[in-house]
């Protein structure tokens, strides 16, 4: 049950998270163009929360319920977007930034 | 009580995103930057599963959950190592994909338990913004899903099936755009309807089948140089989907993350824009070159490797310009391997010019060049290295065009604008390419048929293999 305050507590959320989204951003240089994406890529993993939530069902063979197996689905798809994410994005980042710090 | 922990948790995890964008945006603290994001994604997953644990009836799905965490992240983790550098574009934009989908599943899975598994169904104004979110978590969802696919297939240039290979194709007529915006606006409609009807399955499949059909039509028209621009915008449209799930399951975490993603990806969208000069409603709904391109007049005798060897004997400073051709050739340690003769040889200075939007993405010749081991310090972007043009004694351009074509100085025609590499100030000019046609924007090149100018027609590993043969013999 959702109650009308906690509906526009999140609304509030929503609002002010995208403003300061905006914000967040100014000047990147291009060679993080990429790189930046990737990361914020791998946060938009952050579905997975929900995806535990509702993968919160018993396991019973085939007769488990649709509604968990989807969510079961969405967690392993979001982990894939989380884990992978974080991973390729490190990688990028020791090619273009590790290099330099090691020559200084 | 113990809402009010689990609160303080997401809270963590929603200030550690935030420092975690802030700090990618910058080279120094980029590294940083991700870890932190990594962090909050842990302290978010352990808070919600603590709090599942305290829930009346605790955790009862431990195996679907405690399964899907360990596959997903070891199939994550595999992807990501293996893949070669080149390759990271096209991963990207599929993980991008699988992030959509999994907000959009989520939204299904919900959805499902009021339809069939007897969960009482919301009513009111409850029902309303559950209906709301779900149906534009699906629309954004699948659309990032197909779109995004569709994305990775045209940077990769093709897919194949049973070994024969198909290129992806670029079709977009003016239409299109009236197709685009009708399909929009009626799955809309149907998620008007889904509260109306909040137990009418088809309405579901109407919504899901539109939505992956939206996000295939969005991405067909665009062509190649523009893909990391829609790999940005459909970056940013998951975290919009991710927070509309949020609002499903009223879930503080997931509004937060989700909105900072799309909007901080909508800036960097935008960002990615302006580098290229252009805006993007026209990356999403004008057709660009391709369609008119201009008929060459010109011809231009080629050179070999021999009489640009003899040019470039004793130089003592060459910049080296790379673009699209280097990457689609893999040449970049014979360009290295070109450099180091060089500098053994002559004792030249050897730099390189990087333009914003060289390559398929952007900071795409960083990672290539950084593969092949080329330090750091020759890099230099383009506003810096414009410079030093006039002091150098050639400029030797690896598969690229519009990057330095001098017409975009001219203020007319599809390039106007574009900030350029200044390669035609240098004393000569070499430049690799497999013929004399136009670039991505459809704009001959003037640069090509300078006396100044040499032109090695071919492959770029095959000519950086016969220069840097060339330099050997010497």
């Amino acid at each position: 049950m959702i109650t009308e305050l906690e509906i526009i507590g999140s609304i509030t959320l929503f609002v002010l998270a995208i403003f300061l989204g905006f914000e967040l951003i100014t000047k990147v240089p291009s060679m993080l163009h990429t790189p930046l994406m990737s990361g914020a890529n791998a946060i938009s993993g952050i579905s997975v929360v929900g995806a535990l939530i509702g993968a919160n069902v018993v396991f019973d063979g085939g007769d488990t319920q649709l509604s968990g197996i989807l969510a079961f689905v969405a967690i392993v798809l979001a982990m894939i977007n989380v884990i992978g994410g974080f991973v390729v994005t490190n990688r990028m980042l020791v090619m273009i930034a590790g290099k330099k710090k090691r020559e200084d | 009580m113990i809402g009010d922990w689990v609160s303080i948790g997401y809270l963590i995890s929603a200030t550690l995103f935030i420092f975690g964008l802030k700090n990618l945006g910058h080279p120094k603290t980029a590294p940083r930057g991700n870890r932190l994001g990594a962090m909050g994604m842990a302290v978010a997953i352990f808070t919600t599963i603590l709090e599942m644990n305290l829930l009346d009836e605790g955790i009862i799905g431990w195996e679907l959950i405690i399964s899907g965490l360990v596959i997903g992240s070891v199939i994550g983790y595999i992807m990501a190592i293996r893949v070669e550098m080149t390759g990271m574009p096209e991963l990207v934009a599929l993980f991008n994909g699988f992030g959509g989908a999994a907000s959009a599943l989520v939204a299904l899975s919900e959805s499902w338990r009021y339809m069939y598994e007897n969960d009482i169904v919301p009513s009111g104004l409850e029902l309303a913004v559950i209906y709301v979110a779900a149906g534009l978590s699906a629309l954004v969802g699948w659309m990032t899903l197909t779109g995004s696919l569709l994305a990775m297939f045209k940077l990769k240039g093709g897919i194949s099936i049973f070994g024969k290979w198909y290129r992806t194709p670029t079709w977009g007529p003016s239409w299109l755009n009236f197709v685009k915006v009708s399909l929009f606006l009626s799955s809309l409609i149907l998620i008007c309807m889904s509260i109306k009807d909040p137990t009418n399955e088809n309405v579901l499949w109407a919504i899901i089948i539109i939505s992956c059909v939206l996000g295939i039509l969005i991405v067909l028209p665009i062509g190649g140089a523009d893909m990391p621009v829609v790999v940005s915008l459909l970056n940013s449209l998951s975290g919009i989907a991710a927070a509309f799930t949020g609002f499903i399951i009223s879930n503080s975490v997931l509004i937060v993350a989700g909105s900072l993603v799309g909007a901080s990806g909508l800036i960097l969208t935008f960002i990615m824009c302006k580098a290229m000069n252009r805006t993007l409603p026209d990356v999403l709904f004008k057709s660009f070159g391709g369609s008119e391109k201009a008929t060459l007049t010109r011809t231009k005798v080629g050179s070999d490797a021999e009489e640009v060897v003899m040019m470039i004997d004793g130089a003592q400073k060459v910049i080296i310009v790379p673009g699209y051709g280097m990457a689609v050739s893999q040449c970049q340690h014979q360009v290295k391997e070109f450099a180091d003769l060089l500098k053994s040889k002559f004792d030249t200075e050897v730099k390189y010019a990087i333009h914003p939007v060289a390559g398929r993405m952007p900071g795409h010749m960083n990672v290539l060049l950084a593969e092949a081991n080329v330090p750091y310090e020759q890099l230099i972007e383009m506003e810096e290295i414009n410079q030093e043009f006039s002091e150098c004694d050639m400029a030797v351009i690896i598969g690229a065009n519009d990057t330095c074509n001098p017409a975009a100085r001219s203020g007319v025609g599809p390039l106007a604008g574009m900030p350029i590499i200044d390669a035609d100030k240098a004393r000569s000019v070499v430049i690799i390419k497999r013929s004399l046609s136009v670039g991505y924007a459809g704009v001959d090149n003037d640069l090509f048929y300078e006396d100044k100018t040499m032109m090695l027609f071919g492959d770029g590993k095959a000519m950086m293999n016969n220069l840097n043969s060339a330099l050997k013999d010497l």
